[in-house]
């Protein structure tokens, strides 16, 4: 299985769409904190990069990525090895290369610049979200018939947790607003990653405190030890819960 | 010479007159102040003096050596000036008393003028200078600091009530409730002082009329500074920095009218200046950066003009709330101004609506704030700045400038 792993991991490096990706991400992230000197609005602007490219091209590039190593799939499962090994190193190799080129484009200019706390949870968000959709990926490629469908797949999903997601929650919020829905928002929250990432990641700025009252709310729930706690382990739930649908249905798949 | 003859020729025979008296711990404030002659001065030595609720009523001159210290005891009233023209200077007050009846102060002054307290030291009292129904009175220079932890249990820094001609100046107030509360004190000036840490307002102002207050700094008070119910007011070259918090303000401006505001620098404030009820008042040339909001003007002002001020780094600049907007916004910066100047006259050729869409639907419903810095808001935001449906269309600067003052 970790020779799997291994050649996936050697196969994206050569591929250099990685490095591509992991350098994109060290130019924005020197631009944006050095424009701003460093400071939390530098983290901020940051937040909003990843928050919108993490999700959009770790879905699209793992989706495309799984679809053209199909064959090397096949190939595999001709050998004496179990399904669910496969899958999972595959996973493993592609979600742990994309997070190691997060980690290098965004981590070292944080680490370099701005090195407290904060930073470490946009570290620690973005390779989180990274996990996420690449088993999101994984699960969109074992369900669609044709790398065509599935790279639509991709597209809508990515594009459904960073934008529609909220649009709805809008809505949501209009629809409602004379009832008190402010703990139905947390709830709501938890089914958007990417929202989780957001306001995990805002609670450790002072900004938080234009959130005002709701905000305090939020606060009083998302900014404690639980809350945080809670947030992260929903995040994880979201990596974990695809990713074992995704070996359940590739298990029985006839390929 | 002449004049220098004359001058001793006036004074000298005053300066015959008063004795200067010397005391030390053994002896009781009391008994000194009360066998002096009116004019004398008493040099009190440095050490320990625990005597309490000390009354001048002659217009003495207290001048301590090395900042002697009177200590209230946590129970007590440290001095209470009655007379004319006292003068008390260099020495430490500390531990007052705490009662529900009765304000205890370092200092209380009672129904006199020109009364001088100046580089004194106040430690752990609970109102420090206490001044009532008093006129020409000056506070310069003194240290005041106690560590009060709630509002109900603590006392202000510098209380006036009734008062008028007052001089705040120079003075340095941390962990009171209220650094500095003014209430119907007129004509007065609070200048270069600073005031921080306190649990309430920095400073709090009360149907004061004809007041100034200039080159003070405001820094990390629980809510800022409060203005309210007061005209003519004066407000310069004042620093309001780092009130940050839910419910914190640079200032909060309440029913004011016909005042000031010039050359003033709010910066890292929840709210930089929140108005309520206030006409008629002039904002010019202050900066505003960092602020979570720059301003927040509430439809009930009227007739404001804010004009020649720099908003830089703001989260919001304006939030208002309604769409009713009778104050007048012209040729200020704003740094997120993204129109063009095409003669290049420094002033931009499209107005700039200073509230953003997203800080209108977060005032209507707040807890549209849980989706802040989300993408989709970044989007409504653009698209709104493009074709304006939402933004109160009266909320508007026609003449931003492309460039910040130089302030």
């Amino acid at each position: 299985m970790l020779t799997v792993s291994k050649y996936v991991f050697l196969d994206l490096l050569k591929n250099r769409s990685i490095l591509v990706y992991s350098i994109v991400l060290a130019v924005l992230s020197f631009t944006l904190l050095g424009l701003s000197g460093g400071s939390a609005k530098g983290l901020l602007s940051l937040l909003n990069i990843t928050l919108l490219f993490v999700p959009v091209i770790t879905t699209l590039f793992a989706t495309i990525y799984f679809f053209n190593s199909l064959e090397f799939i096949e190939l595999l499962l001709s050998q004496p090895v179990k399904r669910t090994g496969i899958l999972l190193s595959e996973y493993a190799g592609m979600a742990l290369s994309l997070a190691a080129a997060f980690i290098l484009g965004v981590g070292l200019p944080l680490l370099i610049m701005v090195p407290v706390a904060a930073s470490f949870m946009l570290v620690l968000t973005g390779v989180l979200l990274t996990f996420i959709f690449t088993s999101v990926a994984l699960l969109i490629f074992v369900l669609s018939k044709d790398k065509t469908r599935g790279i639509g797949a991709a597209i809508i999903v990515s594009l459904f947790f960073t934008l529609l997601f909220d649009g709805l929650m809008m809505a949501f919020i209009f629809t409602f607003s004379d009832y008190p829905i402010d703990r139905a928002l947390v709830g709501i929250m938890s089914f958007n990653p990417v929202d989780l990432a957001r306001v995990l990641m805002l609670l450790q700025l002072d900004v938080a405190v234009l959130m005002g009252y709701s905000g305090a709310l939020f606060k009083e729930f998302l900014g404690s030890a639980t809350g945080s706690i809670y947030s992260v382990a929903c995040m994880i739930c979201w990596a974990v819960a695809p990713l074992l649908l995704a070996i359940r249905v590739f298990r029985k798949k006839d390929l | 010479m002449l004049i220098r003859i004359l001058l001793c020729c006036f004074l000298l025979p005053h300066a015959l007159h008063a004795a200067v008296i010397r005391m030390g711990p053994s002896a009781l404030l009391q008994t000194v102040a009360d066998k002096a002659q009116p004019g004398d001065t008493i040099l009190v030595a440095a050490g320990l003096y625990p005597q309490h609720d000390i009354i001048i009523r002659k217009p003495l001159t207290i001048i301590g050596e090395n900042y002697p210290v009177f200590d209230g005891g946590k129970q007590y009233q440290v001095f209470i000036v009655t007379a004319e023209n006292v003068r008390i200077q260099g020495i430490t007050v500390q531990h007052t008393g705490r009662s529900s009846l009765v304000d205890m102060a370092g200092i209380r002054l009672q129904n006199v003028s020109g009364a001088v307290i100046q580089n004194c030291r106040f430690l752990e009292t609970t109102y420090a200078v206490y001044i009532q129904h008093s006129r020409h009175c000056t506070v310069t220079g003194n240290q005041i600091k106690a560590s009060a932890t709630d509002e109900l249990q603590s006392g202000n820094g510098i209380h006036a009530w009734k008062s008028d001609s007052l001089l705040i100046k120079g003075n340095t107030i941390a962990g009171h409730r209220d650094g500095i509360y003014f209430e119907f004190v007129t004509g007065s000036s609070i200048l270069h002082n600073v005031s921080y840490n306190n649990i309430r307002y920095g400073l709090h102002f009360m149907f004061s009329h004809h007041d100034t207050y200039s080159h003070n700094t405001f820094r990390n008070n629980g809510a800022g500074v409060a203005v309210m119910y007061t005209k003519d007011v004066t407000m310069t070259a004042n620093t309001f920095y780092h009130n940050w918090g839910d419910a914190s303000y640079g200032i909060l401006l309440k029913d004011i009218s016909d005042s000031r505001i010039t050359g003033n620098r709010f910066s890292k404030n929840t709210i930089g200046i929140f108005m309520e009820g206030s006409s008629r008042i002039h904002i010019s040339r202050n900066e505003f950066s960092s602020n979570g909001w720059a301003m927040r003007v509430q439809a009930s002002c009227e007739a404001n003009v804010i004009e020649q001020n720099n908003f830089v780094d703001n989260s919001f600049d304006v939030a208002t709330n309604g769409t009713m907007m009778l104050n007048t916004f012209r040729g200020n910066y704003w740094d997120k101004y993204e129109g063009y100047d095409l003669n290049r006259d420094g002033t931009g050729d499209v107005p700039y609506h200073p509230v953003s869409v997203y800080s209108i639907l977060s005032e209507r419903i707040p807890a549209t704030m849980i989706l802040y810095r989300s993408f989709l808001t970044n989007i409504m935001d653009q698209a709104e700045k493009v074709m304006p449906s939402i933004i109160p269309d009266q909320l508007r600067d026609d003449a931003p400038k492309t460039k910040k003052w130089k302030l």
